[in-house]
């Protein structure tokens, strides 16, 4: 069985710096995958390379088992390839409703007609309600604390049923309640059969809900393994700690 | 909402329909005219520099490219006179789809720099008039056919052309806002990487907009030229023009459907009052650049949105001046947002 997600000898330098240099690693469906590593090991540049955000100067990357490279963000959406962003990035001049029916899609024709139709509303509410966010359907995106803004964006990119997500930081800046809110979700969501790819600093976190966890260092994949294993990795070990 | 939304726009096409009976003095119809010009196109530019968030700066090109048509088509004879205004259509289609390839290149570039590239079209656009002389009568200009309108009421007609494009540029306008064109327009201009991520058709949308906007401008274009009789390409394909238009759209409010109206509608009179009361001098543009100045200061989103604004906050505590905030107005903040059912 081929992975989910394949990502071989992944490679992309800014100047002098190699952000990605030769990452290689795979995740499998029906997996939490954790991407961890130290500041500036490259783990978002990777996220930006799979989803099309950025282009890689080498390598490829395979997501369900068609070639994905130099394909454009919204075609890879549309395949079923989602994800959010470290500092969450919501419209805040829309509504929360419509931030959801906006990550929906629609197809050409629907792209004439109502700004929202009832079904819209009705599968935006559904999910709003999934997120406890449906009493705040009609407020502008804008004016929700930012912990909102992560389950919003969350919540946004699952409107298009995707088959798998990349979280970078879901829990960065939020607080403890808003950190197990959050992990309820991922979890939900992954019973229905969801794939993860998530980018986290809270090792708690990390431990008791990924598995496997795939430690990235300078750009390169140093370790990958069950959460047990990699914690004792010496590799990993001096990574985090030495120099 | 929406009863008084169609309340607010029948009272308003419906007074400036009967005006030119009450208008008898020629300066004034000449000024009206002036102002449905000016209003048309801030609202046709509103759809990119607004909704899109792409701030154009070379819509005086299609503007140039509308009179030009009319001047060619009809630089003989006008047949009975109204032969030119049932073939703006025709001309607002064409440059529509010459604007499409434009606008595909011009919109990889964002902001600033799009600005930039808009304004060299407006150029390139101006130096083409100028030098392609067997065409467009280069420097010495180009005239149309006099219409055989009555005198007295010369102006009527031109007058209901300029109140028909309005209809239209505001129908665009009001359609863009209740469709998903309009909802993938405003994710665009918030974050446009954001909204190409999830899926949005964001080249699509930008080229409809861009398009709209460009062949109603041209037909606006079409109708001052026939008006006017006679044009230069300075005049035709004039920075001042597209300046208009931006400054009409921000000091209304951008992304709204009556605040390039408005703009409009305080602009041109308060421009044509000061030419005429400080003279030829060109003082007057100091008084008009003072005026937007002050405005922006106080006003920086606009007059539409902050008034809305306030409206809402008072009636936070007040219930019901809610849906006179919103009917009057009608606008993208976050009040309007809450309110806007339908």
């Amino acid at each position: 069985m081929t992975a989910l997600l394949e990502v071989d000898r992944l490679s992309k330098h800014f100047g002098g710096v190699r952000a990605v240099d030769g990452c290689t690693f795979s995740v499998e469906e029906g997996t939490i995958t954790a991407l961890i590593g130290p500041n500036g090991s490259g783990k978002t540049t990777a996220f930006n390379l799979i989803t099309g955000y950025l282009k890689p100067d080498s390598g490829a990357v395979r997501f369900g088992g068609h070639s994905v490279k130099n394909q454009d963000p919204a075609r890879l959406y549309r395949l079923g390839l989602s994800r959010t962003f470290q500092q969450a990035r919501i419209f805040p001049d829309l509504s929360v409703e419509e931030n959801l029916v906006i990550a929906a899609g629609c197809s050409w024709r629907g792209l004439f007609g109502a700004r929202r139709t009832r079904g819209d509303r009705l599968r935006a509410l559904a999910m709003l309600e999934e997120f406890r966010l449906a009493g705040l359907a009609d407020l502008a995106a804008g004016e929700l604390s930012y912990g909102q803004r992560k389950l919003l964006e969350f919540a946004a990119v699952l409107m298009s049923r995707p088959r798998l997500v990349l979280l970078d930081e879901p829990t960065a800046g939020v607080n403890a309640v808003m950190i197990n809110t959050m992990e309820h979700h991922i979890r939900a969501r992954h019973k229905e059969g969801v794939t993860f790819l998530i980018v986290e600093h809270d090792m708690q976190l990390v431990m008791r809900l990924c598995d496997p966890v795939i430690v990235l260092d300078r750009g390169a994949t140093i370790a990958m393994g069950a959460p047990a294993e990699v914690q004792v990795n010496p590799l990993v070990l001096d990574a985090y700690l030495g120099g | 909402m929406r009863g008084a939304g169609l309340l607010t726009a029948a009272v308003f096409f419906g007074a400036l329909t009967l005006l030119p009976f009450a208008v008898g003095a020629q300066w004034l119809l000449n000024m009206l005219i002036f102002t449905l010009m000016y209003a048309s196109l801030a609202s046709a530019w509103n759809l990119v520099g607004g909704y899109a968030g792409y701030p154009s700066l070379g819509h005086a090109a299609f503007f140039g490219v509308g009179a030009y048509a009319i001047a060619i088509l009809f630089e003989d004879s006008v047949g009975d006179g109204y032969l030119p205004f049932f073939l703006l259509p025709l001309i607002g289609v064409g440059a529509a789809v010459v604007s499409v390839p434009i606008g595909w290149i011009a919109m990889r570039t964002r902001a600033d720099v799009f600005a930039i590239v808009t304004i060299t079209l407006l150029f390139i656009t101006q130096t083409l008039a100028f030098n392609l002389r067997d065409v467009t009568g280069g420097a010495q200009g180009k005239s149309v056919g006099v219409a055989p309108f009555p005198v007295d009421t010369y102006g009527r007609p031109f007058y209901y052309a300029m109140l028909a494009l309005l209809g239209l540029a505001m129908s665009a306008s009001f359609y863009v806002r209740h469709s998903k064109i309009g909802l993938s327009l405003l994710a665009v201009r918030a974050d446009e990487d954001k909204a190409h991520g999830v899926g949005v058709r964001v080249t699509a949308v930008k080229l409809i907009a861009f398009a709209a906007s460009a062949g109603i401008t041209a037909m606006v274009g079409g109708v001052w030229a026939y008006y006017v009789g006679f044009i230069y390409p300075q005049f035709a394909v004039d920075p001042l023009l597209t300046i208009g238009m931006v400054l009409m759209t921000f000091l209304g409010g951008r992304a709204t459907l009556w605040g390039p109206v408005v703009g409009a509608f305080i602009l041109v009179p308060a421009q044509q009052s000061f030419a005429y009361q400080l003279g030829a001098s060109q003082v007057y543009l100091l008084a008009y650049a003072a005026i937007f100045l002050i405005i922006m200061l106080f006003l920086p989103r606009g007059i539409l949105p902050t008034i809305t604004d306030r409206l809402y906050r008072q009636g936070k505590h007040g219930e019901g001046s809610r849906a006179k905030a919103a009917g009057s107005s009608d606008e993208v903040t976050r009040d309007a947002l809450r309110i806007a059912e339908r």
